[in-house]
């Protein structure tokens, strides 16, 4: 005769979701433990991911064709210097289309000669070529850069932190300030320069002032080189021999925008770390359904005797119950995936990124609710079935 | 009229359209020392009868209705459903035996909360396969024949008892079974509302349906055409229904 049929689909979700419709306030609660939890791993990879677009973003508009030039120590431990022709001789290579040079002054800048020298508040004061600006793909936010013409009489061009530091916003009313015990006249002031900081930090005069007044021999502390973005690892291996052919080994080049990359890796350390925090709200999210099912099965003893006795069987019960976790989870887990998919929005939109949420995230979101939802369905759906019918009519 | 069925031998039962027949059954509960609930019980219940099973508490009624209703398994003896031995039925066999061939009325109702009457009625239906549809068509026709059409949309927290108990009978004659047994059907109802629960199964039964009835109360068990009386897990006596 008649064997246990097979429940439908869709008899089957309705089955799953009788326990949840009776019990809304009590679903709504588990199923916000899952969503705390998908939502922070949604949230981290989202934030993390559009961090991560807008970093390439920059790196793109920035060019990773800059390199850095710089003195580095002897054999002996002694620094070194460039040779005053290195820019020069830089020049000379195919593929550099410019390069700039910087070097140090020693000398104080302050706002007035009132202000103890001591009290540099960081800033250097660098002799800069006038093509440095150029180079470094720099705009200023007021003024004009050092030119052939300015460059002899002093005249200074701040940086941007320099600016903030000294309080001087713009070159209206040709502001001074106290250099090296004379007044320099700002003459322009630049915008942040991602990929040289260094600058950002300085005060700049002109080489021709600088030799005249503070004695510098006129070798470059630091060479910025821009190269044609192709050729940059052929320029970087002959630019020591270039810079310094008596000792290329003392010598050293960088590339600034090595350190950006490594910002955007460094932050995989912190999205993994957040990624385990929001594990763990999920495992709680998940002990909380296991928990609610256990009481939702105790509570329903009676239900379940009523359905074996019309004829469930203990594989009908099992799934109704497993099936009542996973819509739980599920529920939790679109919830989750939604809500950290505005805080990932409200995040990129306040730091003005734009907004990627991986969609292996949302994927993986709702998959890990629903796994969660399934192992912690399993036991109480088991005890459920496990119920003898006999006993379970009986319960008073 | 009142020949008492246990003194027949066994043989002599297995005539016309035996829905329920128990040969000599026994039930065991395990314990020190272990509980006998029946010993050696044999009776019949046979197409279109409607049998008062009455008895005290602790008598063996429920123990008997567990095993009617392929609830639970004998320890000794045969239990045979609409001539299928119930010993040799797995879990899934068995329980589709219940589907397809007993409907259920508890003392307590047991209506599923969350549900309205005719979802609950339908509720009888789903373990038998039965597409939605056709379920609710089913559960409708059912509420109508115990004048319950009316709350069809209402959830068993809005009903009183008398009409839960209906909705129950609904559910237990919607798939229209070989077997209804209600287990102190009128238990949890005042005088007026239990006589109007027996009147729905009187109807029943001139209808055509088989009904059991398990009962403590002498009063409903001599309205009843038939009445088997037990004591101790054992059949004390019987009245025929015919």
């Amino acid at each position: 005769m008649s064997d246990a049929i097979r429940l439908r689909p869709g008899d089957v979700l309705g089955l799953g979701a009788v326990g949840l419709r009776t019990r809304r306030l009590r679903t709504a609660l588990t199923a916000v433990g899952i969503a705390i939890g998908i939502a922070a791993m949604v949230a981290v990879l989202g934030i993390s991911a559009s961090s991560r677009a807008d970093l390439l973003a920059e790196l793109d508009e920035l060019g990773t064709n800059l390199l850095e030039v710089t003195p580095g120590q002897s054999f002996f431990g002694d620094s070194s210097k460039l040779p005053v022709d290195a820019p020069a001789m830089v020049r000379r290579i195919g593929p550099v289309e410019s390069a700039a040079a910087t070097a140090t002054v020693t000398a104080s800048v302050r706002r007035t000669d009132f202000i103890s020298p001591l009290e540099t508040g960081g800033i250097s004061v660098l002799a800069a070529e006038p093509n440095l600006l150029s180079t470094l793909d720099g705009t200023l936010s007021s003024g004009t850069f050092l030119n052939a013409a300015t460059d002899r009489y002093p005249t200074v061009v701040l940086g941007a932190d320099t600016a903030r530091t000294l309080g001087i916003s713009s070159v209206a009313g040709s502001p001074r300030v106290y250099l090296g015990g004379q007044w320099f006249t700002v003459v322009g002031i630049l915008d942040p320069l991602p990929l040289a900081p260094t600058i950002d930090r300085a005060a700049l005069i002109g080489f021709p002032i600088a030799e005249a007044m503070f004695g510098i021999d006129g070798s470059a502390s630091t060479l910025y080189v821009r190269t044609t973005p192709a050729q940059v690892d052929a320029v970087r291996a002959v630019l020591p021999a270039t810079a310094n052919p008596a000792a290329p080994t003392e010598v050293r080049v960088t590339r600034p925008s090595d350190a950006l990359e490594a910002r955007a890796a460094t932050d995989d350390a912190l999205t993994a770390l957040l990624l385990a925090l929001g594990g763990v709200a999920l495992l709680v999210g998940g002990v909380g359904i296991a928990n609610v099912m256990v009481i939702s099965v105790l509570e329903r003893r009676r239900e379940i005797g009523v359905r074996r006795a019309l004829g469930a069987t203990k594989q009908h019960i099992r799934v109704q119950f497993v099936v009542e976790a996973l819509l739980l989870s599920g529920l939790g887990g679109v919830t989750g995936v939604l809500l950290g998919a505005v805080v990932t929005g409200g995040y990129a939109a306040v730091r003005g990124w734009t907004i990627a949420v991986p969609i292996l995230a949302v994927v993986a979101g709702v998959g890990i609710a629903l796994l969660v939802g399934a192992v912690a369905g399993l036991y109480p759906a088991a005890r459920a079935a496990r119920l003898t019918p006999a006993e379970a009519v009986r319960t008073t | 009229m009142s020949a008492s069925l246990a003194a027949v031998p066994p043989q002599r039962l297995a005539t016309d359209h035996a829905v329920v027949r128990l040969d000599r059954v026994g039930k065991e509960y395990p314990g020190s020392p272990p509980v006998h609930a029946l010993v050696d019980v044999s009776l019949e219940v046979r197409a279109g009868d409607m049998v008062a099973v009455v008895g005290p508490s602790g008598s063996g009624k429920s123990t008997l209705l567990n095993l009617i209703g392929a609830l639970d398994r004998p320890t000794t003896g045969t239990v045979e459903i609409d001539g299928r031995d119930v010993a040799r039925l797995d879990d899934r066999a068995l329980s589709a035996l219940r589907a397809a061939r007993i409907g259920f009325v508890f003392q307590q109702f047991n209506l599923v909360e969350g549900l309205t009457a005719v979802e609950n009625v339908a509720t009888a239906l789903l373990y038998r396969g039965v597409p939605a549809r056709e379920r609710r068509a089913r559960a409708a026709d059912a509420l109508e024949r115990v004048g319950l059409a009316a709350r069809a949309h209402h959830r068993p927290s809005e009903l009183s008892g008398g009409e839960q108990q209906r909705v129950a009978i609904a559910r237990a004659v919607v798939g229209d079974p070989a077997l209804v047994l209600a287990d102190e059907p009128t238990g949890n109802l005042d005088s007026a509302r239990g006589a109007e629960i027996m009147e729905v199964l009187h109807a029943l039964h001139t209808e055509g349906t088989t009904l059991l009835v398990i009962t403590h109360d002498h009063a409903i068990a001599a309205s009843l055409p038939g009445a088997i009386s037990i004591r101790d897990g054992r059949v004390e006596l019987e009245r025929g229904p015919r």
